[in-house]
């Protein structure tokens, strides 16, 4: 740290009041007001979900395991939380990842045909549980570099580059599985997704573990500060001597390592993989929940914590419905509309069109002032 | 050719417009005849393109009017004023490059037969057309297999084609080669011929005198003189761009290192860089504690001399070296890490991470230095930012604004801030005073000279010539692409610049 | 050689060994049955994604096209089955709903520049919940009219059916090869996405154009989901899942540029006939399994990203180009 020691001009004089904005929350909710909306959103939501079920907010231990419409939200959200965190890394460097699913899908076949060769009585000690995990996550990595390699080295659209790996993954998954869906009885796997720890669901844990893991990873570093500055302007970043290609593989591998720990809890749940299913939509969820948080697609300022509350307002929007009598097969018309009204919220052209249209009403004012 | 002859095709009078707050061209008059070329000239910022964005109706004038064939005219925007018979081609080229030459032409207004579009009689118009020019073409084959020649003047030909009578080239030649130079000034004959009138803004002066019949100078948004190419010699041409002011600066050299300028080691050594259409090889020494100035018209190769010693662009020949060791420049990343910097000409898409805060922008260059484990502390975020704040009076609420949302004389402070944070040996500023306030241009150039007193190598690319003789111990001229001489010590002057500049 | 014809070529070309290997170990790929089931297999896959060819060219994306499908299908079962409505009046009722459902996603692309990733994103989650909504089962169709349909057949000499379904996509694939090269807003469309703001400045209307674009390719996607309607005789809410990315990767594959500007109807064409040819391939085969589409699929489309990348990046390995580079720029 020399250099940043060295005094280049004149000390600043003491005397002079500073502003001491020191490691504020208000960074963790970063872009202020929307921060605020969109945790009203969630909150409103909630509320109506309560109205609608006024056992919403129950929770029991049933069984030494918390049960409750909340903890299944919260249940359900995980693997969509997992994968909204590494695309909001994704889409702030100005790309997305339509892979995740697919992704999903490799790593939960991969998990299950290895544990399965455990269980047949494989003494490989590649198959023990542990490395089983630590394979499958190698296998989410790997897709992850994959992605990374052509966005960063070969300069190809994201959407495209990814397009790959979403319409391969399944065929290679099913490749691994053999085309079955190979169920497994391993209780370290099935822990994986259906475990609980002081009652609270396992995958609970894994989520918010990866929230406040990955978020140390950006914001106690640097690379955080790095991604947003390639997402905004990546020629000026790269003339301030910013390596845009390894920070775009890095967010890819990250995307990569968190799908394939959410595919790990979809087929521990299930208990079994199922290569056609698994992960299915899911990329299209969390890139909605990425947007619903506020991180715009093309790129720049994101929020880790943002993005995690707009799974959750997409998974209590499907729970609400669910326990409502209204119709359980609305919830993707009400995702649709949720979206566009979010959509609509930060078109500034919209915001244009609407101060437009009220323009006449403020004239009116003026007039009576 | 006389003036008053005949009626004038374009006239526009008093014409204004204000940026926030400050004038991009006030009250500049210009007339354009019919049947001649009209060459409007200035270094940048002089308001050339805020007059042809004027007249092509991009922007709305503040005041003066505009007429043409003496009735005036509003143009809203460019469409409209193409209806009007005024066509304007861009340097970077507006036609549509996987589409064929002949659909190029015909774009929106596509022959048709039996109401289907018709591709053979779109080809044949287009032969049809392109012959009046004597150009004989596959019309078929994407406009991208062409030259930028042939598409410029396939531009040209739309143009003149949707009943234009007057034309607007802007920097047209800048990258083609002399032989289609020669091409595009033929077609430009041609249409004088026809009694079509052409507006040309263009930085290379031995094509002003071939081609134009008369000069308009603009410099800091106003109009400086207008006379008819003939009669104005080169020196004085290039005295007016510049606007040089005698009396107040002659003499007025502050650099004092000259003297034992030889005892300093040298810091950068650069032989025979070079690359295609960009500079041709030159050399270039610079030493600890020196500031070399880079003088030259706007297109001279000043900038980029400038990015290619940076490693923004590859040199393809050559090498470097860095207090005495052999090094690869070709990257800026590579170049950061021999110590160097780069504020670049283009602040706002070269320069500047506009959504981020004053604080991260200044701390961005140190940080990527750094890598991005080794985070720096947020506090020590904070007083770098506080410091270079205080120290170049950056006028801003404070460290946590968008930097996007200063002005423009504090954005380029912010970007200084930025590397003088992450203490470099050597800094490259292309234009650093451009579109600064008085107070604050002071202040820039007493930076320069701080820190070139501190040891620091320094190279300054600039228009002010007034700036550059100032402070600079060495003056490297270039004109057209290449380097022309150096001047060192007592040499430097305003009239030796551009003495160099100008000499044939 | 016109660049532009290259990566067509290459598709014809990979389209061609691909089915001469094919024929090579089974001589019934050059029966017409091969043919015509081919056809009828992929004709709504086809029709949609001559509509998206439009789309990419223009220099955008649909995502909802799938889903559009699927809708059309539940919807004509539920009027025809259900409420006993006439299945022509079904028709153009939902054709009317898939148009204007297109032209309101064009609007949010173009007036309210929402990202058209985004916008078509939510048409495909609404248009499925609507199909979801309307009922999760799925309905046979038993009307006359579909039973005549399914009667409008040429039988070739060696039992190749040719089905209406077929007879729809060729036709689809002439009228969209004539809207492409024959008309102002084909031309509009390669215009626009060759580069957005020259064509402005050019006079093409954009804004029309982009609306058209998505109202295009909803209504192709609707008439697709009809064709599919009509040669399953059923409508199910959860079919066709997914088929936007075979689209999209079928036209990919038919050699438009994903960046715009550059493509052919015909490419398309093929690119949606080739994983019918290699599903074609492994059924008979039997020994291979079936994930070897997805795979193959995969290998394709990136091979033909590569060498999309490729061509922009060194257009001059390519396209024989009379390329004069500027050398010596101060000899005056």
């Amino acid at each position: 740290m020399v250099e940043m020691e060295k005094q280049v001009v004149a000390p600043l004089d003491e005397n002079k009041p500073r502003r001491t904005p020191n490691f504020k929350w208000s960074n963790i909710l970063r872009g202020d007001n929307r921060a605020l909306w969109t945790i009203l959103a969630l909150v409103i939501i909630l509320i109506v979900d309560r109205m609608v079920s006024p056992s919403f907010f129950t929770v029991r231990m049933v069984n030494g395991r918390l049960t409750g419409s909340l903890i299944n939200t919260l249940d359900g959200a995980a693997p969509i939380i997992l994968l909204s965190i590494g695309m909001t890394l994704v889409i702030a460097t100005k790309g997305v990842d339509l892979s995740v699913g697919a992704v999903m899908a490799i790593c939960g076949a991969v998990a299950a045909v290895l544990i399965n060769r455990h269980e047949a009585g494989s003494d490989n000690i590649l198959y023990y549980p542990g490395f089983v995990i630590a394979i499958a996550i190698l296998a989410g990595a790997a897709c992850g570099l994959w992605n990374g390699i052509l966005v960063a080295l070969f300069d190809i659209q994201p959407i495209i580059a990814t397009l790959i790996l979403m319409v391969a993954g399944r065929g290679i998954a099913q490749m691994i599985t053999d085309g079955q869906s190979p169920t497994f009885s391993n209780e370290t796997l099935a822990f994986m997704g259906q475990g609980t720890i002081f009652g609270m669901p396992f995958p609970v844990y894994v989520a918010l573990i990866a929230l406040v893991g990955v978020f140390l990873l950006v914001r106690r570093t640097a690379l955080g500060l790095l991604i947003e500055s390639v997402g905004i302007n990546s020629k000026a970043s790269r003339y301030t001597g910013v390596n845009a290609a390894s920070i775009k593989l890095f967010v890819y591998i990250i995307s990569g390592i968190c799908a394939a720990i959410a595919g790990l809890i979809v087929a521990g749940e299930n208990t079994y993989a199922d290569p056609h299913t698994a992960g299915m939509w899911s990329e299209l969820d969390a890139i909605v929940a990425v947007v619903i948080g506020g991180t715009l697609l093309s790129g720049g300022r994101f929020n880790l914590v943002l993005s995690v509350v707009g799974t959750l307002i997409i998974q209590s929007l499907r729970i609400g419905l669910y326990i409502s009598d209204l119709h359980p097969n609305a919830n993707l018309v009400v995702k649709a509309i949720v979206i566009l009204l979010v959509l609509l919220l930060q078109s500034k052209e919209f915001k244009q069109a609407i101060g437009r249209l009220f323009k006449p009403l403020l004239k009116l004012r003026a007039v009576f002032r | 050719m006389s003036t008053n002859e005949q009626p004038a095709l374009l006239e526009v009078r008093g014409l204004t417009k204000t940026f926030t707050a400050t004038p991009a061209l006030s009250d500049v008059d210009f007339t354009l005849y019919p049947g001649e070329v009209h060459a409007v000239l200035g270094e940048n910022g002089a308001g050339k393109s805020t007059l042809i964005k004027l007249i092509t109706g991009v922007y709305k004038r503040d005041a003066g009017t505009i007429h043409l064939n003496g009735k005036t005219i509003e143009p809203r925007n460019p469409r409209h004023a193409q209806e009007l018979g005024i066509s304007a081609v861009y340097q970077e080229i507006n036609l549509i490059p996987t589409l064929s030459v002949a659909e190029n032409l015909f774009v929106g207004r596509q022959p048709r037969f039996l109401g289907m579009v018709s591709m053979q009689l779109t080809n044949n118009k287009a032969r049809k057309l392109l012959k009046t020019f004597n150009i004989d073409i596959d019309v078929t084959r994407d406009l991208s297999a062409y030259s930028i020649a042939i598409q410029q003047i396939v531009a040209i030909v739309r143009g003149v084609d949707l009943s234009a009578k007057i034309l607007i080239l802007d920097e047209p030649t800048s990258s083609l080669d002399r032989h289609e130079v020669e091409t595009l000034f033929s077609v430009i004959r041609s249409l004088k011929e026809r009694g079509i009138g052409i507006l040309l803004i263009t930085h290379f002066l031995d094509q002003v005198y071939e081609i134009s019949d008369r000069i308009t100078v603009l410099r800091n948004g106003r109009k400086v003189g207008e006379h008819l190419t003939k009669e104005l010699p080169r020196k004085k041409l290039i005295s007016e761009m510049l606007g040089r002011e005698f009396t107040e600066t002659l003499g007025k050299r502050s650099s004092q290192t000259t003297a034992d300028n030889s005892k300093h080691e040298t810091f950068l050594d650069v032989k025979g860089f070079a690359k295609r259409g960009m500079i041709e090889s030159f050399d270039l020494e610079i030493k600890k504690g020196e500031i070399v100035g880079l003088a030259g018209l706007l297109g001279s190769g000043r900038t980029e001399l400038g990015q290619l010693v940076f490693g923004i662009n590859r040199s393809e020949q050559g090498e470097a070296f860095v207090e005495g060791k052999k090094v690869r420049l070709n990257s800026p990343r590579k170049a950061i890490h021999h110590g160097f910097g780069l504020c670049p000409e283009d602040r706002k898409v070269e320069g500047l991470i506009a959504d981020l805060t004053v604080r991260e922008n200044i701390i961005l260059a140190l940080q990527a230095k750094m890598g991005w484990y080794r985070h720096i502390p947020y506090r020590r975020q904070e007083q770098f930012a506080n410091e270079m704040i205080a120290a170049l009076h950056i006028a801003t609420p404070d460290a946590e604004k968008p930097v996007g949302q200063l002005s423009g004389g504090n954005q380029q402070k912010v970007i200084l801030a930025r590397w003088l944070v992450s203490n470099p040996e050597f800094l490259i500023l292309d234009e650093p005073t451009r579109g600064i306030d008085i107070g604050a241009h002071a202040e820039i150039i007493n930076i320069i000279k701080r820190l070139a007193k501190e040891g620091k190598a320094m190279m300054v690319i600039s228009s002010e010539l007034a700036e550059i003789v100032d402070y600079s111990d060495r003056v490297v001229v270039l004109r057209d692409r290449k380097k022309l001489t150096e001047l060192t010590g007592d040499e430097i002057s305003e009239d030796a610049i551009m003495h160099a500049i100008a000499e044939k | 050689m016109k660049s532009r014809f290259f990566p067509l070529l290459v598709t014809f070309l990979v389209f061609i060994a691909i089915y001469a290997y094919c024929y090579s170990h089974f001589s019934s790929f050059g029966s017409m049955r091969v043919v015509c089931n081919l056809l009828r297999d992929n004709a709504h896959l086809g029709i949609a994604a001559i509509g998206m060819t439009f789309v990419i060219i223009s220099g955008g994306i649909d995502l909802s096209v799938g889903s559009v499908i699927a809708f059309t299908g539940v919807f004509c079962a539920l009027m025809i089955t259900r409420e006993g409505m006439d299945p022509r009046l079904a028709f153009a009722i939902v054709l009317g709903m898939g148009t204007i459902f297109g032209a309101v996603m064009g609007v949010f692309i173009y007036y309210l520049k929402i990202p058209a990733f985004i916008v078509t994103l939510s048409g495909m989650f609404l248009a499925r919940g609507m199909a979801y909504v309307l009922t999760t089962e799925s309905i046979r169709i038993t009307d006359p009219l579909y039973i005549r349909v399914s009667k409008l057949v040429y039988i070739f000499p060696d039992k190749g059916r040719f089905t209406f379904a077929a007879g729809a996509f060729l036709a689809v694939l002439v009228l969209g090869i004539y809207i492409a090269h024959f008309t102002r807003f084909g031309r509009n469309v390669y215009a626009m996405g060759g580069n957005e703001t020259a064509a402005l400045m050019m006079g093409v209307p954009v804004g029309r154009t982009t609306i058209m674009v998505y109202t295009l390719s909803s209504f192709l996607a609707t008439f697709a989901g009809i064709v599919l309607s009509l040669s399953k005789r059923s409508g199910d809410s959860t079919i066709t899942v997914g088929a936007e990315m075979d689209i999209i990767a079928a036209v990919v594959i038919g050699g438009t540029l994903l960046t715009g500007g550059v493509g052919y109807v015909i490419g398309t064409f093929i690119g949606v006939l080739l994983p019918g040819v290699i599903r074609t391939y492994l059924t008979l085969d039997g020994s291979l399994s079936p994930w070897w589409i997805k795979i193959v699929i995969g290998v394709l489309l990136f091979g033909f990203i590569a060498m999309q990348k490729l061509l922009s990046t060194r257009p001059r390995l390519f396209s024989f180009r009379r390329q004069v580079r500027p050398t010596n720029v101060s000899t005056a």
